[in-house]
């Protein structure tokens, strides 16, 4: 059990998974859901390395954290684009308050 | 306990640690900083897996530019002259009941399920297989990609753009 082996990676990487549902869910602030759905793809990628190496499937695995990789980041400036309009729709980015379309 | 068990257990409570302040600190800035050094911790998990070159990414993508990009989001909309950088929270029992419950579960059913484990031999370096997997079985994926950051980076300007009114 001390061993490092597939079940450390994959027990690390479910408790990164829920915090950052954990995040998600508590935090008001749109940037701070951002930080949590970060978290959730990080998790996930650690999922697809560590499958790559114990299941000895070759780099499928790594490149797809790659593309999660890549995607993260175009999320990411998306997100921030539409968090920047808010701010300067509504003066606020609660996601609790926000709840209409337009002004 | 050889030093990669050592390394790994210093690298997860790097990892985990700052991923719970990220989610429990009241101080937006902080828990970005926090952010930080839980990106780090899974580039340390990379290399320890023997992604060299997904931890390289790891640093530069996520640390060198998503986690600035997320430090902009919250400065810009936020008043720091206020000292406004506090977020408030909302449903902390029931988040903290459904995701310990939720995360019960997956933690079990990982350590329980029999995986097939058998670790392969790790490459010198995974640059030339990955560069050959980009450019023959993924090529399609990867111009899509090409085309999609292409398509976000147009996007993102023109939604973030200030309109002259």
């Amino acid at each position: 059990m001390i061993e490092v082996g597939l079940h450390h990676f994959l027990v690390v990487s479910a408790i990164l998974f829920s915090l950052g549902i954990y995040g998600v869910v508590t935090r008001k602030n749109a940037v701070m859901v951002l930080m949590g759905i970060e978290l959730i793809l990080n998790s996930a990628n650690i999922n697809f390395v560590a499958f790559s190496k114990y299941g000895n499937f070759g780099l499928g695995g790594q490149i797809m954290a790659l593309f999660v990789i890549i995607l993260a980041a175009a999320e990411a400036a998306i997100a921030l684009a539409i968090v920047l309009n808010l701010y300067k729709t509504f003066a606020n980015v609660n996601v609790d308050e926000i709840d209409k379309l337009k002004e | 306990m050889s030093i990669y068990d050592v390394i790994f257990y210093l690298f997860a409570i790097l990892t985990v640690g700052s991923a719970y302040l990220v989610v429990t600190n009241k101080n937006i800035v902080h828990s970005a900083f926090y952010l930080l050094f839980t990106l780090f911790g899974i580039a340390g998990f990379y290399v320890l897996l023997g992604a060299d070159f997904l931890a390289i990414v790891q640093l530069m993508v996520y640390v060198g530019g998503i986690l600035i990009l997320l430090l902009f989001g919250v400065m810009l909309t936020n008043k720091i002259t206020d000292v406004k950088l506090r977020t408030g929270t909302l449903h902390i029992l029931p988040a903290v009941v459904g995701t310990g419950l939720f995360m019960g579960v997956l933690v079990s059913m990982m350590l329980r399920t029999n995986w097939k484990s058998e670790p392969a031999e790790i490459p010198m370096t995974t640059l030339y297989g990955l560069g050959r997997f980009l450019l023959t079985d993924y090529v399609l994926i990867f111009e899509l990609l090409g085309i999609l950051l292409l398509i976000a980076l147009i996007g993102a300007a023109s939604i973030a753009r200030r309109d002259k009114e």
